[in-house]
């Protein structure tokens, strides 16, 4: 069921993360989790297998705590139709260095292939700019995703938010650990923090 | 329109600076009129953000997000509120988070409408069965030291704690024509 027009969710997250630097990217639970384990592990990917709708949620709360670094958080439709509510709760406290990317196949993919509701009447950039996340844009070409790398980087002038087109075959699963904690550590480990 | 009954009037200010002795950062909250004079410091405070939530469960993944980042958080709510958190709680026990909440209780102590009954009666049972140890204030020369101990246990020991100020506490929604 592919379509020759989308674009392949692999070749968008490894793009973005191709040059991340010090960038923090939060993975929404499903396939998006996979992509970014697929881009390459790093000390700084926050894995999600589960939480469903809090993606959005954990990109904020570590794009308050640290404001000089940018935070990038990857997620599905299905993830982000979940936790609408939090564009709104993003738009209220401005994170200049939160950028936000939804990855729209138009459904579940991890439970058959369901349609969502972006692929009926649903406009999530609609939604987001309806909250006050100002930039929010469609993305539908490689460039375009190129140009959304680079601009994450910027931590003057978030949050952003964007959401791609992507084709929704399924793809191998690249499985990053599960271990919540040690996910956790690490981040907090890479940003000088010892255990408790 | 409702009026509540006199409380006394340094809890809030005390648990404001427990929150402070801890160095907590982020204060996520869904408005209650218990939390008002709380949520009204942490808003004016410099060192504390406070975050206005749609719902409550964002509150616990914004916490999660908090802390990989480095800072200590607290989630303010009411005890309808926890029912909305349910799924998301995973997050404490698979982050072994330092998570505390406050919750203000509704649903007892000469509770008016019966709407809040049913989730203040499971409003412990709730959290105890997401692994979240319950301490609970119900007189205000007890605020000080019950947030205390689950602040200290929440943040020194990564034992998430809520604590219920009860409603006797708060003193029983009035509601008036």
């Amino acid at each position: 069921m592919s379509k020759a027009n989308l674009l392949d969710r692999r070749a968008v997250v490894s793009e973005l993360l191709r040059d991340r630097r010090g960038a923090f990217a939060v993975g929404g639970l499903g396939a998006s989790t996979y992509d970014i384990a697929a881009a390459g592990d790093h000390d700084r990917n926050f894995y999600l297998w589960g939480g469903m709708g809090g993606a959005v949620m954990i990109g904020l709360g570590l794009s308050l705590a640290q404001p000089a670094l940018p935070v990038v958080v990857i997620t599905g439709d299905g993830e982000m139709l979940m936790g609408m509510g939090s564009l709104a709760t993003v738009a209220l406290q401005q994170p200049k260095n939160l950028s936000i990317i939804v990855l729209d196949n138009e459904a579940y993919g991890e439970t058959g292939g369901q349609a969502s509701h972006t692929g009926g009447t649903a406009d999530l950039v609609g939604v987001a700019k309806a909250c006050g996340i100002a930039d929010s844009r469609s993305i539908s070409t490689m460039a375009e995703v190129e140009a959304f790398a680079s601009s994450l980087q910027d931590v003057t002038a978030g949050p952003r938010f964007a959401s791609a087109k992507i084709d929704g075959a399924n793809l191998e699963r690249v499985l990053s650990s599960r271990d919540g904690t040690y996910i956790v550590n690490r981040i907090r480990g890479s940003i000088g923090h010892t255990p408790i | 329109m409702h009026a509540r009954a006199d409380t006394a009037a340094s809890w809030p200010e005390e648990i404001f600076s427990i929150l402070q002795r801890f160095e907590v950062r982020q204060v996520p909250y869904v408005p209650d009129a218990g939390h008002s004079e709380l949520i009204e410091r942490v808003l004016g405070s410099s060192s504390m953000r406070g975050i206005a939530l749609t719902t409550e469960e964002e509150g616990v993944a914004l916490l999660a997000g908090a802390w990989a980042g480095g800072q200590r958080g607290a989630l303010l709510m009411q005890s309808s509120g926890v029912g909305n958190c349910i799924n998301m709680l995973s997050l404490v026990q698979i982050f072994r988070l330092p998570f505390l909440t406050l919750v203000t209780m509704r649903g007892e102590w000469g509770e008016f409408n019966p709407w809040q009954v049913p989730m203040g009666s499971n409003t412990q049972g709730i959290l105890e069965l997401s692994g979240i140890k319950v301490l609970r204030a119900t007189r205000p020369d007890e605020v000080r030291e019950v947030v205390e101990a689950g602040a200290a246990q929440a943040y020194n020991a990564c034992t998430p704690t809520a604590v219920l100020l009860s409603q006797r506490l708060i003193g029983a929604k009035v509601f008036t024509k």
